[in-house]
């Protein structure tokens, strides 16, 4: 037994006290083998890869600022009279969620500051996994093996929005008030129920005394709990996957070129958490966000012009200001069976947010069909070089465009000198033509550079210099590419139109027939990649050797 | 009270009885409406004032506003609109009007202080309105917490909540009111300029007016604790800067941090 138990004891012993203490933790973790697993994972290098980093970086300061401003402040809406330092609302009847959120602005060492960091990354939070998902849309990344983890993506952007609108709501201001009484609206325009709802979400009528204290335990228990996980799942997957990459001599499918995390990344991305720090940081500390006592306490009588969501809720927003109220004579309220249905609110209000959603999640698998293309995807597709889908992409960005933009009309229409009026109405009429304006535009755009590309490929770059032959004729020299930037214009996929096919009992299905229209839409007009031949052939007459057979002759003639 | 009895069916006691009536709700009609009615204090001009206004007035006013400011289809009459209101237009150089719109600019004022008073004084002499408000209620020296709340439930659907100003229908707008004189502010809340509502001395009492200037003043010494205040334009102005600004530092940051590769 002891000569066994000697046998088993650890042969190697640590020369010095840091690295036993290092062995013993090793041991028992495992750690050098993580670390070998995850140090050699390698990563692309791109400014655009980095945007889902920012968004991480900005949930950890989030949690960081959140949790300093969970110290100081009370959610509860019982009414109280301010008695802090700032004057002009001296003994004003107010909440103690707002009376608190005050103290947490000029009472608070720092609050103020925490404060601003806090919204500031929320809303860079935000706007960062915007930008990563729309990264992600026009390059192709969300292809297989990806469709799954670009779901969870979209759901951590839906738990982004919903855990900005319930800290947004938190400090009982006038604003976030005027918020709180839209959503409110939105909810009792939903047939039936809604005035269920909002009774049992507001503990009765709006705006009760519960809705402070139950919105805070939302934003800050189960919505981060909620984005934690997702963020969890988001990165596990990314790392079952491996990074996606751009096109480029020598990536293909198979690998993945870049450097290692250990030491390289490590070292990068830990720099970059303080440089995002460092910005969210100054800009809470020179730019003002969310003036909360310039607003006021809520009270559900007043509403303030220029009233704003934050950005992410402002298209939703701007669906309902575009609503007209009646069309002519047609109108849009209903009273059926004793119940009103309020259709201009329920309609702009979940409609368009519904589409655009709908779409988001659904985009992988519809491009998937239309393309019957089951292989994984791991090389990155420039935006070009897939017209139609950015196409597609900028109509669905312009349609949430016209939509925020118009959360903002009032503000439009003050600062341009222009009516409300006019605002609304190209607005609405943007709303409809817009998105398709924007499909034609950015598909022509994108096939005209896809088409400079193959002449760039076939006959070089223009190189401004004018030579004139001995029989007299002009001819511009073009510089030829080098391999490597020419494998990036021709290495691209250039899909064909799929016809149908019929099934197995010989039926082409009309399923199978829409399929085939798409696929027709998707790549009918599209530019080929030069091709190898086309590449050698072009060589032979572009005026090069005419110049350089030209130029050796003068040299001779000397 | 025989001889009232005996006369009670006389033909001319109908008629009578009616002019009597008349006289008491138009003489309680005209008590009432006064009662709110700022009174007009002609006292502070001069017989000397008000001739010189007639001039300046048929000089540069009478286009529009017609010979004695009864009107024109250009513009209304001025009879009773009152010396404020008059202080605040030319005051603050919104008429003479620079172009015809949904509404007047505020531009740098054409007459002086001594004009502007003669014109007061003329428009005040064609009947009782609104005078311009005493000094001691512009004094900014009011309890601003109840001016704040004052402004919240009257001003802020149209001036936003910070005074930053907002829009209107059809071109029109409430401006901002950042750098408004006190009595600018007090006689465009007794005359209602462009599309402003009256508020009258009923609806809001001049300590409450003295209030609202004495908040408006102190939001606008305090300056923005936070830092700069992107116009006080709320979350599309912060969204704006954080697309911009925020992230458009960052993407500087990324682009520098993968530049020495490949």
């Amino acid at each position: 037994m002891s000569a066994t138990s000697t046998a088993n004891a650890p042969a190697f012993v640590a020369k010095t006290k840091g690295g036993r203490i290092t062995d013993f933790v090793d041991q028992r973790v495992g750690g050098s083998g993580i670390l070998r697993e995850f140090g050699r994972k390698v990563f692309p290098d791109h400014w655009s890869f980095m945007f889902g980093e920012v968004a991480l970086y900005s949930f950890v300061i989030l949690l960081l600022s959140g949790t300093f401003l969970t110290f100081f402040f009370d959610p509860s809406m019982a009414e109280t009279h301010y008695d802090g330092s700032y004057t002009p609302l001296k003994n004003v009847e107010m909440s103690v969620a707002y009376s608190s959120s005050l103290d947490i602005s000029f009472d608070v060492r720092g609050g103020l500051f925490m404060r601003q960091v806090h919204h500031w990354a929320a809303l860079l939070f935000v706007a960062s996994v915007s930008v990563h998902m729309l990264r992600v849309f026009f390059t192709g990344a969300f292809r297989k093996p990806r469709e799954l983890n670009w779901v969870v993506g979209g759901v951590l952007l839906i738990l982004s929005m919903a855990a900005g609108f319930t800290g947004y709501s938190l400090p009982d201001d006038l604003l976030s008030g005027n918020g709180l009484r839209i959503i409110d609206g939105v909810i009792k325009s939903i047939p039936v129920i809604g005035t269920y709802i909002s009774f049992f979400l507001f503990g009765g009528e709006f705006p009760g005394t519960v809705i402070i204290s139950r919105l805070y335990m939302l934003h800050i228990l189960l919505v981060p709990a909620l984005i934690l996980l997702m963020i969890v799942i988001h990165l596990f997957m990314v790392v079952v996957h491996k990074h996606t990459q751009y096109p480029g001599p020598g990536r293909n499918d198979g690998n993945v070129v870049g450097y290692p995390l250990g030491p390289v990344y490590a070292a990068k991305a830990g720099g970059f958490f303080f440089i995002v720090f460092g910005v969210v940081a100054l800009m809470a500390a020179f730019f003002t966000i969310n003036p909360i006592w310039n607003y006021g306490p809520y009270d559900p009588s007043p509403v303030s012009a220029g009233t704003q969501p934050d950005w992410y809720i402002g298209w939703v927003d701007g669906a309902l200001r575009l609503m007209p109220g009646v069309i002519g004579d047609f109108h849009f309220e209903y009273v059926i069976f004793g119940q009103v249905l309020t259709l201009n609110v329920l309609l702009p209000a979940l409609v368009p947010a519904g589409l655009v959603f709908t779409a988001l999640f659904m985009y992988p698998w519809i491009e998937r069909w239309i393309t019957k293309d089951d292989r994984e995807h791991h090389v990155l597709d420039r935006p070009r070089n897939a017209p139609t889908r950015t196409a597609i992409g900028m109509a669905g960005f312009t349609f949430y465009c016209v939509m925020w933009a118009a959360a903002s009309s009032d503000l439009i229409a003050t600062h341009f000198h222009v009516a409300l009026n006019d605002v609304t109405y190209w607005l609405r009429a943007l709303f409809f033509i817009g998105p398709v304006i924007a499909f034609i535009v950015t598909k022509r755009v994108a096939l005209a550079l896809q088409r400079k590309d193959r002449e760039i490929a076939l006959h070089g770059r223009e190189t401004g210099r004018i030579v004139r032959l001995p029989h007299g004729e002009f001819i511009e020299v073009h510089a030829p590419l080098d391999d490597y930037k020419r494998y990036k214009l021709v290495g691209f996929e250039s899909p064909v139109p799929l016809p149908a096919v019929p099934n197995e009992h010989g039926v082409v299905t009309r399923k199978e027939k829409r399929r085939a229209a798409l696929s027709r839409f998707f790549f009918e007009d599209r530019v080929a990649p030069a091709s190898p031949a086309e590449l050698e052939a072009a060589h032979g007459h572009h005026g090069q050797h005419e110049v350089e057979s030209a130029e050796a002759q003068k040299t001779l003639s000397h | 009270m025989k001889a009232l009895s005996q006369k009670r069916r006389h033909p001319l006691a109908a008629i009578a009885l009616l002019l009597m009536g008349l006289l008491l709700t138009g003489g309680l009609y005209a008590v009432a409406t006064t009662v709110n009615e700022a009174k007009a204090s002609t006292t502070s001009f001069s017989a000397n004032d008000t001739e010189e206004g007639g001039k300046l007035f048929a000089a540069n006013c009478a286009t529009c506003h017609g010979m004695g400011a009864s009107g024109t289809k250009d513009g209304p009459s001025l009879v009773g609109v009152g010396a404020a209101a008059v202080d605040f237009q030319v005051g603050t150089g919104r008429m003479p009007m620079q172009m015809n719109g949904p509404q007047a600019y505020k531009k740098p004022a054409q007459f002086n202080d001594e004009q502007t008073h003669q014109l007061s004084a003329y428009v005040a002499s064609l009947g009782p309105g609104p005078s311009i408000p005493e000094e001691g209620l512009l004094d900014a020296q009011g309890n601003a917490a109840e001016g704040g709340e004052l402004f919240r439930v009257n001003c802020a659907m149209c001036h936003n909540a910070a005074a930053a100003g907002g829009a209107l229908t059809r071109g029109k707008f409430a401006p901002a009111l950042a750098d408004v004189s006190e009595k600018h502010i007090y006689e465009a809340m007794v005359t209602g300029p462009q599309n402003m509502p009256v508020f009258n001395d009923a609806n809001v009492t001049p300590e409450g007016k003295r209030d609202i200037i004495t908040f408006l003043k102190q939001i606008e010494a305090n300056g923005s604790p936070g830092g700069a205040d992107l116009g006080a334009l709320g979350p599309v102005s912060e969204g704006l800067f954080v697309w911009i600004a925020g992230l458009g530092v960052i993407i500087a940051f990324t682009i520098w941090l993968t530049s020495r590769t490949s």
